[in-house]
């Protein structure tokens, strides 16, 4: 059963490449980068790596030039694509495939280009009406996925009286986080008033809600737990990790103030033996600032309708009860199309007790949640240092 | 069948009848339509117009520029038979539109033939 495979891989190395604009460079060069110093972190040749895990938002067939272009020989390949969340959902399939000795070191990357290339956001949601076609929304013009996640904060405020107050505590405790973290793309300081008088896009969401577009790259090596402790880095044990889908559009979600997360996050904690309670910081896929809130509520941090008033009086901000998204989020360190590589990164690097001024003293447990599409695909995995294993 | 239900539910609308499925298997009203009902697997689906009431579930105003046509609705409504679709809220300013409003059908799009939109209930 899942609960067997607790503690028993991790994550020994990780790299980013090409943060904010890599101008003048190809995705694939930019993954590249990120998957050299990944496996160089990991004290490990690129001819050690013998699995794969990858996803593109424009190339369906991703995974043949990555293997192609960094002359992998590997015996594990997964690229299954589920949005934003991806790199958080490949762990479960790599814990598998180095469990069962399919292989012995996963490469998981991503690279984007999305801010700089003539394939930019704009085309690539022009080009996915006749890709990716959603034919019963896509009539009524929703900003996509931007409507979807304002009708879910709409439907929230609604419900449970949330505010706009509260979404900006989530905007501002990100941003508070970001002037701790060099490698942060937005860093300056953002007031409250700034919040509240930013561009309205999609009600109650403005363009303060909404997370960055960048460029940027990302990759995490995995192996088995007993060759993790020859390697030079400090590991990140994978304790638990687990995906669930209820749909993809907004409006075929059985709800939009619930998510998948509940089943994802339940699955994940029950595999890796501990409760929310325990952890001690957490990395919550904010593509948007209502992510935040639906996320503490499904991933258990608070009673479902109590994420507003949770994020209000500094609690998810430094020096609260509970450090979420250290390393800026979403909305103010990186979002590159998908974000799911860069918040396992950050919660390694918390692990490891390098993140300098946003470091949590003594982190030994970290969650890291990944969301994509439109609230559609929720991932979770539960990450611990060395002292949290049996 | 003739044509996939997606077809055949945009065919239905290009002829002016906005119609949704029902199972007869289970019982379960479907929206969007489907080959098999999402509810119980069975392929037994038939097509009916719905009463065209509904309830507002969400809705949001998109922000446009005037010179690009303005600002709209979109809104997600629960039909009285059950399913939520999307939709646009006509006959009212689209940040009047509020959630639990009771809404009911207005109209097909005139031109593409692909939306179905919703007015407040009592409107007409």
């Amino acid at each position: 059963m899942v609960k067997e495979l607790r503690g028993k891989t991790a994550i020994v190395g990780i790299g980013q490449a090409g943060l904010g604009k890599a101008e003048g460079f190809s995705e694939v060069e930019i993954l590249a980068e990120a998957a050299r110093l990944a496996v160089a972190d990991a004290g490990l040749k690129m001819s050690d790596i013998d699995g794969i895990t990858t996803a593109s938002v424009t190339a369906p067939m991703w995974a043949m030039p990555v293997i192609e272009y960094l002359g992998l020989n590997t015996s594990f390949i997964d690229s299954t694509m589920l949005g934003g969340s991806s790199f958080v959902a490949h762990m479960l399939p790599a814990i598998h495939a180095l469990r069962s000795g399919q292989c012995n070191a996963v490469l998981v990357c991503y690279g984007s280009t999305q801010r700089t290339s003539s394939v930019n956001r704009a085309t690539i949601a022009e080009v996915r009406r006749s890709f990716d076609p959603q034919p019963y929304e896509y009539p009524y013009n929703p900003l996509s996925p931007l409507s979807t996640y304002a009708l879910a904060a709409a439907r929230h405020m609604h419900e449970y009286g949330t505010t706009r107050d509260q979404l900006t505590d989530v905007v501002l405790a990100a941003r508070s986080w970001a002037q701790r973290n060099p490698d942060a793309l937005r860093r300056q300081p953002l007031s409250r008033a700034e919040v509240e008088e930013s561009k309205m896009i999609s009600d109650p969401l403005t363009v303060a809600d909404c997370c960055l577009v960048n460029d940027g790259a990302g990759a995490y090596v995995m192996v088995r737990a007993d060759r993790a402790e020859d390697l030079p880095q400090k590991s990140a044990y994978v304790l638990g990790a687990a995906t669930h889908v209820w749909g993809r559009q907004g409006s075929s979600l059985p709800s939009l103030t619930e998510t998948a997360a509940k089943v994802s996050g339940e699955r994940a904690f029950e595999m890796a033996g501990v409760k929310p309670s325990d952890i001690d910081v957490a990395e919550l896929y904010d593509a948007f600032s209502i992510n935040t809130i639906l996320f503490l509520e499904d991933l258990g941090f608070c009673p479902k309708g109590e994420g507003g008033r949770f994020v209000s009086d500094g609690m998810i901000a430094p020096g609260g009860d509970l450090p979420v998204n250290t390393n800026g989020g979403g909305l103010s360190c990186i979002h590159p199309g998908m974000y799911g590589i860069f918040i396992t990164i950050e919660a390694v690097r918390q692990l490891r007790g390098h993140r300098g001024d946003g470091q949590i003293d003594g982190a030994e447990l970290a969650l890291v949640h990944g969301n994509g599409g439109s609230l559609s695909s929720q991932s979770t995995a539960i990450l611990g240092a060395e002292s949290t294993l049996w | 069948m003739d044509t996939g239900p997606q077809t055949k539910y945009f065919s239905l609308l290009a002829d002016g009848h906005f119609q949704i499925q029902g199972c007869e298997s289970c019982g379960a009203c479907i929206f969007y339509p489907r080959v098999i009902c999402p509810y119980c697997g069975s392929d037994r689906l038939y097509w009916f117009k719905p009463e065209g009431s509904a309830t507002v579930y969400s809705t949001t105003v998109v922000r446009r520029d005037r010179e690009k046509g303005g600002d709209y609705n979109v809104a997600l409504v629960d039909l009285v038979e059950g399913p939520r679709m999307m939709t646009s809220i006509k006959g009212i300013e689209p940040d009047q539109v509020k959630i639990g409003m009771k809404v009911e059908f207005h109209s097909i799009d005139t031109e593409t033939h692909d939306a179905v939109y919703f007015q407040p209930a009592g409107n007409a």
